[in-house]
């Protein structure tokens, strides 16, 4: 391309620039009476902005241009390398509260991004081993912190009674779901599931005698150590774990014991994970991704498949509900919207759909990133939208790895 | 019978508005198979700019009503247009061609920033526009519950059967809409035999954008009451609307938006208003259940 012509197509991409801040931008209208005021210097900068960058941008010789990365295939990291980020990472997780950045605040973040862990990992069974699109996940996410919150207002059950229980809740949620719904295929699945989540949401906004509408539940307690609370002082009757152990009492270390208590969860749901994709059914799973009609060709009952994928899914999500009730010790509808589901389906899309090390690197990334994005709070929303953008321009199969089928023929 | 009159009236104005965003879910799903998450957003950015026009208009001194509602309705529908080939030139083109879920989060991602992006240039309050057309006439009276119908809500569903006339008609008879329709069935094919398929597409975006942007200028004046997030529930309505109809099909669209439309309306009326989201997609998942292609589409057959 020559200089005039690239010119000119900077020109008109300026134009579509100012046509796209000009009302926007250019006019704000008040909020009390009929009335505007103008900022007509921004829209002239908008679009000597885009006309400046587009003009960069066609100066990138092509084989450098974002989308041509996705284009090249990449070697999916194999066996060693993957075996040692992730042994890092583990262990990296189990010091992080003795080392020096083991502060509150960022156990708490950790945990909270372990939250997003568990729940990567869950929609990765349903989304990236069985290829069923799911908007609504947060539904049983949902479905395991009431479930919980619930038990322990009415029965006085505690964490590590309702942990199993609110996940096994959580996966007839599921199956209840999907028994209806998993004959429709990709797009018709994606919105009802959608609808389901929004279903949960509303009612549990609205039903108020139950529930407590928006103003959600209080006063979930916090997991106990083998039976002993974590508390200061000696309540009458009750062994406290710092009275056992003769430690002060210090509020950091109910954050801890969560933080191991979430840790330990997501532990075992990955090694659960990886083993089940060596059992039947994970085969089951991939192959009914692969190709549907193959699999019933071969005998394989496509919507048994789909139902465990989804129960386990479901229960997953489950747990991690109780963990986020436990952490928040609060819980409203308002966490569990449709933004949370979005929130998770990129954590595993970017992971890289099926890869447990890619979908627990975005997690940690994408809980974390709003963390540091504090001081520029009005721009993190926007700027959170714009990268999932770009990243999948760029990396349309997700940043870190794709995970081919745990069994294939080689060519050989 | 004069309450369910009434309903029946209101549920065909909010049926209007949903289909006319309808259509672009399912122009657009017809033509490159994505769901577009961000057309709600499309709308949102449709009924600020008609607002914002009919402010600046009125404070210009375009008081005659027929003029003003005409410009304000050409403005939004030409600047949002902008706004619905924007969005695809960026997000979605450079993934035409690429795993089925990559235009999906990338659709999201866009509709997180086109959200973000009126919060901050315009603000979290809610606008309010004063109510520009008044008045209506009373269809009947009876028992002492007399049934209106405002000149607005007829202007709202006399607009939007027209636009879908002129649209139906654009798509049957004209050489674009040949283009569209045959892009629609093979892609490949359609630019082998010398369509455009980037130009199609670009103007389905664009024809989508302009019908959300009407049916953003309706809401501003039927409910004179707009905020960054409206585009989120009536975009997943909208798209109910169009599954319920049968994706791929505009008839269908029309069809569940009224539909959809009418189910909401007559909930708020009989039952408790809260859940009447609720029984939209209730509705959505039975018909979906018994008739998965929806009530008018075509059952899509699978060729290995």
């Amino acid at each position: 391309m020559g200089a005039a012509s690239r010119l000119k197509d900077a020109g008109l991409a300026a134009l579509v620039g100012a046509a796209l801040a000009f009302p926007l931008i250019g006019f704000h209208t008040s909020d009390t009476s009929v009335g505007f005021t103008t900022r007509f210097p921004w829209v002239a900068i908008a679009a000597a902005a885009v006309f400046v960058g587009r003009l960069l941008l066609g100066l990138v010789p092509p084989r450098f241009r974002l989308h041509q990365f996705g284009r090249r295939t990449t070697a999916i990291p194999h066996g060693k390398l993957v075996k040692l980020a992730a042994g890092a990472l583990i262990v990296f997780a189990v010091l992080l509260p003795v080392l020096p950045i083991g502060s509150r605040e960022s156990i708490d973040l950790a945990t909270l991004a372990l939250i997003y862990v568990i729940l990567g990992w869950g929609l990765n069974v349903v989304v990236g081993l069985a290829g069923l699109l799911d908007l609504g996940y947060v539904a049983f996410y949902a479905v395991g912190a009431y479930s919980f919150a619930l038990a322990v207002q009415w029965f006085g059950l505690s964490f590590w009674e309702m942990l199993p229980l609110s996940g096994m809740t959580a996966a007839m949620a599921g199956i209840l779901l999907g028994i209806p719904v998993l004959r429709l295929r990709g797009d018709y699945l994606a919105i009802v599931t959608l609808g389901f989540g929004e279903m949960v949401r509303i009612v549990l906004n609205n039903w108020t005698a139950v529930t407590g509408g928006p103003n959600g539940i209080g006063d979930i307690p916090r997991p106990s150590v083998f039976g002993m609370p974590i508390a200061a002082g000696t309540p009458a009757g009750v062994t406290t774990f710092n009275h056992f152990f003769g430690i002060d009492y210090d509020p950091i270390q109910r954050l801890i014991w969560l933080y191991y208590v979430a840790l330990a969860v997501a532990l075992a749901i990955n090694w659960f994970s990886l083993r089940v994709r060596r059992l039947p059914v994970g085969r089951a799973w991939e192959a009914l991704r692969e190709d549907e009609i193959a699999c019933r060709a071969l005998g394989l009952n496509p919507t048994m498949i789909k139902l465990s994928a989804f129960a386990t899914g479901a229960m997953t999500g489950g747990f991690a509900g109780v963990l986020f009730a436990a952490r928040a010790g609060f819980i409203s509808p308002e966490s569990f919207n449709f933004q949370e589901s979005a929130t998770v389906l990129s954590i595993v899309v970017l992971g890289g759909m099926g890869s447990q090390l890619g979908v627990a690197l975005a997690a940690v990334i994408l809980a974390t990133l709003p963390e540091f994005g504090r001081e520029f709070a009005q721009y993190r929303m926007l700027l959170f939208g714009a990268a999932m953008v770009a990243i999948m321009i760029w990396r349309p199969r997700g940043i870190f790895t794709v995970r081919a089928p745990s069994v294939r023929l080689d060519e050989t | 019978m004069g309450y369910f009159l009434q309903q029946l009236v209101n549920g065909l104005t909010l049926g209007a508005i949903y289909a006319l965003i309808a259509i672009g879910y399912t122009m657009v799903y017809g033509i490159v198979g994505m769901i577009n998450f961000a057309h709600g957003e499309i709308f949102m950015i449709g009924a600020f700019i008609s607002l914002i026009s009919f402010v600046v208009l009125g404070v210009l001194g375009v008081t005659w009503i027929p003029l003003a509602l005409l410009l304000v309705l050409l403005i939004a529908m030409a600047l949002t247009a902008v706004y619905g080939w924007a969005v695809e030139r960026i997000a979605y083109r450079p993934l035409r061609g690429s795993f089925r879920l990559a235009p999906l989060i990338s659709a999201i991602g866009m509709s997180i920033f086109l959200q973000n992006y009126v919060l901050l240039v315009q603000g979290a309050h809610e606008k309010t526009l004063p109510p520009v057309i008044n008045g209506g006439f009373e269809l009947m009276q009876q028992g002492g519950f007399a049934v209106s119908i405002s000149w607005l809500q007829l202007i709202i569903v006399g607009v939007t059967l027209f636009l879908m006339v002129v649209f139906t008609a654009v798509i049957q008879l004209t050489p674009l809409g040949r283009a569209q329709r045959a892009t629609e069935q093979d892609m490949t094919m359609a630019a082998l035999l010398g369509i455009d398929v980037n130009r199609t597409i670009s103007l389905t975006f664009v024809i989508g954008a302009a019908l959300a942007a009407v049916a953003g200028t309706m809401v501003t004046l039927q409910y004179g009451v707009i905020d960054f997030f409206i585009g989120f529930l009536a975009g997943i309505k909208a798209f109910t609307a169009a599954v319920l109809g049968g994706i791929g099909s505009l008839p269908g669209a029309v069809l569940g938006g009224f539909l959809i439309g009418m189910i909401e309306s007559f909930w708020s009326g009989y039952f408790p208003s809260e859940y009447k989201d609720v029984a939209v997609y209730a509705v959505l998942i039975l018909v979906l259940m018994f008739r998965p292609t929806g009530l008018l589409g075509r059952a899509e057959i699978e060729k290995v």
